[in-house]
């Protein structure tokens, strides 16, 4: 009986999302009051019963209730319970149900928190959420109904993809969906700003701090699935430039360019057509993430199997969004241009270049991504675009940044004296230059990891040095307001992460041998003794669980016990072990036994030396605070007291 | 001219020499890059020729994995409807490598073997790669594809 409850919910649902979507667009060109205060309670109750469906498919996962399709496909009597709810989002269908509940968390945020706005302007910024909510709800009832029954009910149900049984994998969705739903306020609002003609510099100030989140989420979910891919995929790398990697990254790249035109806009008035065009652009990305994860379109290690009425739908989808707002974009762009100009010289300027720089490699990104499907178009055969494509290109456009980081706090609005300047660039260059000699001697010339260091330090002496400019020229108490001290955090994180991705892509050593029990294998200065394996067994699974000592000039320092896990429905998976460390990773995976009749016999291990591979992730962290830190300002609260601060614990309700 | 057309003209300039940059290296990066996948009987007939490195796509031949008995090297033959090409990589194989399943590996041919330096299995042995059972319903026009690739088809199939 529930699961038809769900499906009624999530009918009930799409009626209510069609009155919000529709009734205030209308009462706000009509000036019809009554209209545009359907706007919250239809919001309001649209998130009541997605909230009813999502509970009631958690519920069935919890209850083994395998009389619904779905949680028969993706769960088992022997599941522990914690993956059973994850599993909710582990396939196509609740991961859709995940995202529209997500949106609709995020909706009822804003509707509680636009009180301020005027009036019109909220209705339309609500009605278009509506109407994003009634795509998906459509999706979801059309084509991937995740309440669909099973008849007769099996009497157990298949199971978890191994890969996704793991706690990373319980985070990474929802934390990533958080981050793509969460462009669809800045779009929303960059809409209601077109459909209206106007937008207000205090709109954008009110919007900024709900773009920055969503920033901040995305860059967390992207961390969590570099993390889960190294532990659980890819056999020790964290980024591979798979199409769905990819998918989450360019609304990255654009919503970093986002944030930073938002904030000029906000503060001087300029970039307005190009702040509309850049939110339409994150949220379109968002959306064909979403699609291309999901929908199989491409070979990946996440696709999934595909339908062709989904398929369909989706591209009508995606044309509607973006077609329809580029069109909206170009009738209306030009009323809403304006603000104040600026010189070459200027924070403007530094700005505008590193948004082009992470526009262009977005663009790179989708057509190194998009490619096999345009070269399946034009009969070109079956093409994929290696990773060296992205390899090559995606560090020449990201140069520009990292060389302009240092001086964006530096400049002024406006116009910018070029002698502060000077002294900046030459106090970093000497302190980079100083690191990078140092580094070459221990690094044994290695030119990508001098190349890092000297980029890292670069990255991080010019953040530091604001701080300390700040530290001294301001009273205490006012020095680093917190959107100052986020966009520092993030600035810095940068210089985190290109120490760990330089050092830990030069300076890795992997080895692929063949160990018999006893033997010892030297890689860098540590020795690793592969002890044998021996059977292990967990909730649902059975696994060979080898032992690998690891010492370092005879003293020891870590047992490894790297996993070849069989599930109940004999999946394999390899579970890597892994010994933490600030300044290196220790990685042993398990590759098959030689003889698979002599499992006490000689093995396939992988071994990895990995130096600094966690400063990638520290800096992708560093980046994620710096997003919420800076929503957190006082700036954007002042008329709004208490929205900012509930912005946190709305994202902590959508995790649990 | 005056001072904002100058300034104008150099904008359009430097943003035309900065494309013209730009699309020159994406062009050069993906002609570098672009990795074509064939079956092993679309190998045997010429069409792979004429690129160094490509991918080879299809399943592995039942009974035909051989390991080496002191290295990691590993043989295995790669089978669609109407070829067969041996496979050289060493390494270690992906966990659901074995009889049977769909694979792609990318390398480069060397007389008659395919030296592989990468081999890939799905995740999910109930599904094939879209591009590699297209690739096989290709090369078999009228040929019925064998049944691993048909289990894609197979409604209520276990989806990851």
């Amino acid at each position: 009986m529930t699961p038809e409850l769900g499906q009624l919910a999530l009918i009930l649902a799409l009626l209510l999302a069609l009155a919000q979507g529709v009734l205030p667009i209308v009462g706000a060109w009509r000036g019809n009051g009554a209209l545009m205060a359907v706007a919250r309670p239809a919001a309001a109750g649209q998130a009541v019963f997605v909230a009813l469906a999502f509970g009631l498919l958690v519920w069935a996962f919890v209850h083994f209730d395998f009389s619904v399709q779905y949680v028969a496909d993706n769960s088992n009597l022997a599941l522990p319970w914690y993956y059973r709810i994850a599993a909710v989002w582990g396939a196509h269908e609740g991961s859709l149900l995940l995202w529209i509940f997500i949106l609709n968390l995020w909706t009822v945020a804003l509707a509680a928190f636009s009180r301020q706005l005027p009036e019109v302007f909220a209705a339309r910024v609500l009605g278009v959420l509506g109407l994003v909510a009634v795509g998906f709800l459509a999706f979801i009832i059309f084509t991937s109904n995740p309440f669909g029954r099973l008849l007769p009910m099996p009497a157990d149900g298949g199971d978890l993809n191994p890969v996704l049984q793991d706690p990373g994998m319980t985070f990474h969705p929802p934390v990533l969906y958080m981050g793509y739903v969460g462009f669809s306020v800045a779009f929303a609002f960059s809409i209601a700003g077109l459909l209206g003609g106007e937008l207000e510099q205090a709109w954008v100030r009110w919007a900024r701090p709900w773009t920055n989140v969503a920033w901040a989420f995305l860059s967390g979910g992207i961390v969590a699935g570099s993390w889960w891919a190294y532990a659980e995929l890819g056999w020790g790398g964290w980024w591979f430039w798979d199409p769905v990697e990819n998918a989450s990254f360019m609304p990255w790249l654009v919503g970093a360019a986002l944030i930073h035109a938002q904030a000029v806009t906000e503060k001087r008035g300029s970039l307005r057509a190009w702040t509309i065009l850049l939110s339409i652009f994150a949220f379109s990305l968002s959306l064909l993430g979403t699609f291309l994860v999901r929908s199989g379109v491409l070979t990946s290690v996440h696709a999934f199997a595909s339908d062709p009425r989904r398929g369909l739908f989706i591209l009508c989808f995606l044309a509607v969004v973006v077609g329809g707002s580029l069109l909206l974009y170009a009738l209306r762009a030009p009323k809403v241009a304006g603000g104040k100009p600026f010189r070459v010289v200027s924070r403007e300027t530094a700005i505008l270049v590193s948004n082009l720089m992470f526009t262009v490699a977005a663009a790179m990104v989708l057509l190194g991504t998009l490619f096999p499907l345009v070269g399946d178009a034009l009969h070109l055969g079956k093409v994929s675009v290696g990773p060296p494509y992205f390899g090559f290109l995606f560090p020449l456009l990201m140069l520009p940044v990292v060389l302009l980081l240092p001086f964006g706090p530096f400049l002024r609005w406006g116009k910018s004296d070029a002698a502060p300047l000077k002294s900046v660039l030459l106090r970093v260059a000497i302190a980079a230059t100083a690191c990078a000699i140092v580094a070459a001697f221990l690094v044994d010339g290695q030119l990508k990891a001098i190349a890092g260091v000297a980029a890292a330090v670069w990255c991080a002496v010019g953040t530091l040095l604001y701080v300390y400019k700040r530290w001294r020229e301001v009273p205490r108490g006012r020095r680093y307001p917190a959107e100052m001290a986020g966009m520092l955090l993030a600035h810095f994180g940068v210089g985190v992460f290109l120490v760990g991705v330089l050092l830990s892509e030069s300076l890795s050593v992997t080895r692929d041998v063949r160990m018999a029990p006893g033997e010892t294998q030297t890689i860098g200065s540590y020795q690793f003794r592969f002890d044998g394996v021996h059977a292990s067994r967990g909730p649902n699974w059975h696994a060979e669980q080898g032992v690998v000592t690891v010492t370092r000039d005879g003293k020891p320092v870590a047992v490894m016990h790297p996993q070849k896990r069989t599930y109940l429905r004999g999946q394999v998976q390899t579970e890597s072990a892994i010994d933490p460390g600030i300044t290196r990773d220790l990685y042993v995976a398990l590759g098959e036994p030689m003889d698979p009749a002599k499992l006490e016999g000689a093995w396939a291990l992988r071994l990895y030396h990995k130096p600094f591979v966690r400063w990638i992730w520290a800096g992708g962290l560093f980046m994620m605070l710096g997003g919420f830190a800076s929503a957190a300002d006082r700036r954007f609260r002042v008329r709004r007291a208490a929205a900012a601060a509930q912005i946190e614990p709305v994202a902590g309700e959508s995790r649990a | 001219m005056n001072p904002t057309r100058k300034r104008r003209l150099t904008i359009v300039v430097s943003v035309l020499a900065a494309a013209a940059v730009a699309i020159g290296l994406t062009v050069f990066a993906l002609q570098q890059n672009m990795n074509y996948l064939f079956t092993p009987s679309q190998v045997q007939s010429g069409e792979a020729s004429a690129y160094k490195t490509f991918r080879l796509g299809g399943m592995v031949k039942a009974g035909s994995i051989q390991r080496a008995s002191d290295s990691l090297k590993v043989t295995f033959t790669v089978i669609d409807a109407g070829g067969a090409m041996p496979v050289e990589y060493t390494g270690i194989l992906p966990d659901l490598f074995r009889d049977n399943q769909s694979v792609i590996a990318t390398g480069h041919m060397d007389n008659a073997r395919f030296i592989a330096t990468e081999v890939l299995a799905k995740h999910d042995e109930t599904y094939m790669p879209k591009e590699l059972k297209d690739a096989m319903a290709k090369a078999h026009e009228g040929k019925k594809v064998d049944g691993a690739a048909a289990q894609d088809n197979k409604p209520g199939a276990p989806q990851p």
